[in-house]
């Protein structure tokens, strides 16, 4: 019982500070936020298509110096990119491997698309990003395009006027729509499949690489200095990780699961803890190769739920999905109430897991991006050098500020996913000592 | 406008599928690579050493005992060799007074017997001389009364017989 009382206190304590910090994140993004650089030139025309009036008036001329627009600005640097910015100019080419249905895979290095100038078999860089063009008149192999243009149009759909941003490739006087990669969130999201599939080590993935083998070097050479310090006092870096390890030990996953199972699963509730706070703790680092929204990308907090779901489910015992779908103990038009209910909960715990550390790092790398945009916004777009100064007084502050709570961030929302999902699995393989007094 | 852009580009509510792939497989690795060469090893390791800790633990509270029971049986000894020293040094002060006592009591015995013994000698040299005297006296007074008498009685028998008499009637003391 005292055990159980213990779990609760943690699970609430875990529970205030994540829903009191979700407003509250920031995470250390700081490079270049007034590199707003490829064209941005918004036209408010219902057309589409090969418009070469259009084309000529808007591709014409290359400002890379366009208005500065904070909210896209951010959007774009919390956004996964198929190059890495280093600083202002330089780029680290990263692999993109690419599938469209009709053409076939398509691999290189980013560079070749020479950030938005060259079209390679119709795809294009459009603000970081692999865009392709899907009209089959669009000439395979390395073109090289006059630019990208962004238009807002007023799309029908299901009644309903939507203004949506579309882009085009500008080639030779004629525009071409570009096609995001397909994403799975089924249109809900504002996405959806398209032309093309983006399978490219991005920056998160390069991110997420990076931290992997640094956390497996990391922990291998402790698990090398417990073989080489046996029956001796733990040193260097095997003392200062064992803290950490002890602590998910003694305060996750052994009074979450229980003194019977912790054992099987802390691998798992082990590397979700140390892979996430790795991720955050990266992210925080504002040079390369940090600063990657990585764990605020919903595609990561999904796949990371989704394990937490699967291990817990494939391990759920009897008890489990008898408590599920036939709770015991209770009379039965109650158990018609509550089953819909407890399998509707299977689902909700690994969604409020994803959307949990999503949000958390996500409104982190906006919160900060947003107080570093407060440089180009008092500097009045580079006109006003005492205000881009107030500015940057102010934002640095801010933001030195926020980075400071998103270090605890990084850590205690490593520490939640993992916390949670020991719960979740806990609670999977209890074993319950009920006595049925109707059996008996 | 602001808000329809801001849900148009805000692309990371778009789960990428390449992403996911790159994630999944990411993970997996860390995962079964950390879980065989770090997080379980580390795990034993430290069961381990605890179960190292515990028992030395154990010993060292077992040890602590044992010396404290050594301690109160050694005050034990100690106080019993003491106690029976002063009883060997009491009996032996016994048996030394007892001794001086019985030589004593012996010593005084001799010493009486001895006592006894001279003047039993003394005594019996004593009647012998008195008797070897008494007979030297008696042949003497024999030989003196003999001569005296050697005139006047002829009879020697009834002299003789007179005369021890006489002796007899003389005794020493």
């Amino acid at each position: 019982m005292k055990v159980d009382l213990k779990k609760l206190s943690i699970l609430v304590f875990a529970l205030f500070f994540s829903s009191g910090m979700l407003s509250a994140q920031g995470h250390g993004q700081e490079h270049s936020s007034g590199d707003a650089s490829h064209e941005e030139q918004d036209s408010h025309g219902p057309e589409a298509g090969h418009d070469s009036d259009l084309a000529h008036s808007y591709c014409g001329g290359h400002e890379e110096d366009g208005e500065y627009n904070p909210v896209n600005t951010v959007m774009d640097h919390i956004a996964d990119a198929n190059e890495f910015h280093v600083w202002k100019g330089v780029h680290l080419p990263l692999p993109v491997i690419l599938y469209a249905p009709d053409h076939g895979w398509t691999t290189g290095l980013s560079s070749m698309f020479d950030h938005g100038h060259k079209a390679v078999d119709g795809y294009v860089l459009n603000h970081g990003r692999v865009n392709r063009v899907a009209d089959p008149f669009f000439p395979k192999g390395e073109v090289h395009i006059d630019g990208i243009l962004r238009r807002t149009e007023t799309v029908e759909k299901d009644g309903k006027a939507e203004e949506k941003d579309v882009y085009y490739a500008c080639l030779e006087g004629e525009l071409y729509k570009l096609d995001k990669p397909s994403t799975v969130d089924g249109g809900f999201l504002g996405g959806g499949i398209t032309s093309f599939y983006d399978f490219s080590i991005t920056k998160n993935v390069f991110g997420m690489i990076i931290a992997s083998l640094l956390l497996i070097w990391l922990f291998t050479s402790v698990a090398r200095g417990y073989k080489k310090n046996e029956g001796k006092a733990p040193s260097g870096v095997q003392s200062f990780m064992e803290v950490f390890f002890v602590f998910i030990r003694d305060e996750v996953t052994k009074p979450m699961i229980g003194e019977k199972h912790y054992e099987r699963f802390q691998p798992f509730i082990m590397t979700l803890f140390f892979f996430i706070m790795f991720i955050n703790l990266l992210g925080l680092v504002p040079f390369f190769p940090g600063g990657a929204n990585i764990t605020g990308n919903l595609a990561v907090t999904l796949t990371l739920a989704v394990f937490t779901f699967i291990v817990t489910n494939i391990n759920g015992k009897k008890d489990y999905w008898e408590h599920i779908f036939w709770m015991p103990g209770i009379p039965a038009w109650v158990k018609i109430i509550l089953t819909p209910v407890e399998v509707l909960s299977l689902f909700i715990k690994p969604f409020s897991l994803m959307i949990r550390l999503f949000a958390n790092i996500s409104a982190g790398h906006i919160i900060i991006l947003s107080l570093i945009g407060l440089v180009f916004l008092f500097g009045n777009n580079g006109q006003n050098v005492g205000g881009a100064a107030g500015g940057a007084i102010i934002g640095g502050l801010f933001t030195a500020f926020m980075n400071l709570i998103e270090l605890l961030v990084a850590l205690l929302q490593a520490f939640i996913f993992a916390i949670l999902s020991a719960s979740y699995i806990g609670a999977a393989v209890e074993e319950h000592e009920h006595h049925h007094e109707g059996a008996h | 406008m602001t808000e329809v852009l801001f849900l148009a580009d805000f692309s990371v509510i778009k789960p990428d599928p390449g992403l996911i792939f790159w994630t999944s497989l990411i993970f997996l690795l860390v995962w079964f690579t950390l879980g065989r060469m770090a997080f379980g090893p580390i795990q034993n390791a430290l069961k381990r050493r605890e179960q190292d800790i515990q028992n030395s633990l154990d010993e060292a509270r077992k040890a602590r005992q044992e010396m404290a029971n050594l301690k109160a049986e050694n005050e034990e000894l100690l106080k019993k060799a003491q106690e029976e020293r002063v009883a060997i040094l009491r009996e032996a002060k016994e048996a030394k007074n007892s001794i001086i006592e019985e030589a004593r009591k012996q010593a005084k015995e001799e010493y009486r017997r001895i006592v006894t013994d001279a003047k039993e000698d003394i005594e019996n040299q004593r009647m012998a001389m008195i008797v070897d005297l008494k007979n030297q006296l008696g042949l003497i007074s024999i030989d003196i009364a003999e001569k005296i008498l050697h005139k006047q009685l002829k009879g020697d028998k009834e002299q003789e017989q007179f005369v021890k008499s006489l002796v007899d009637e003389i005794k020493l003391n």
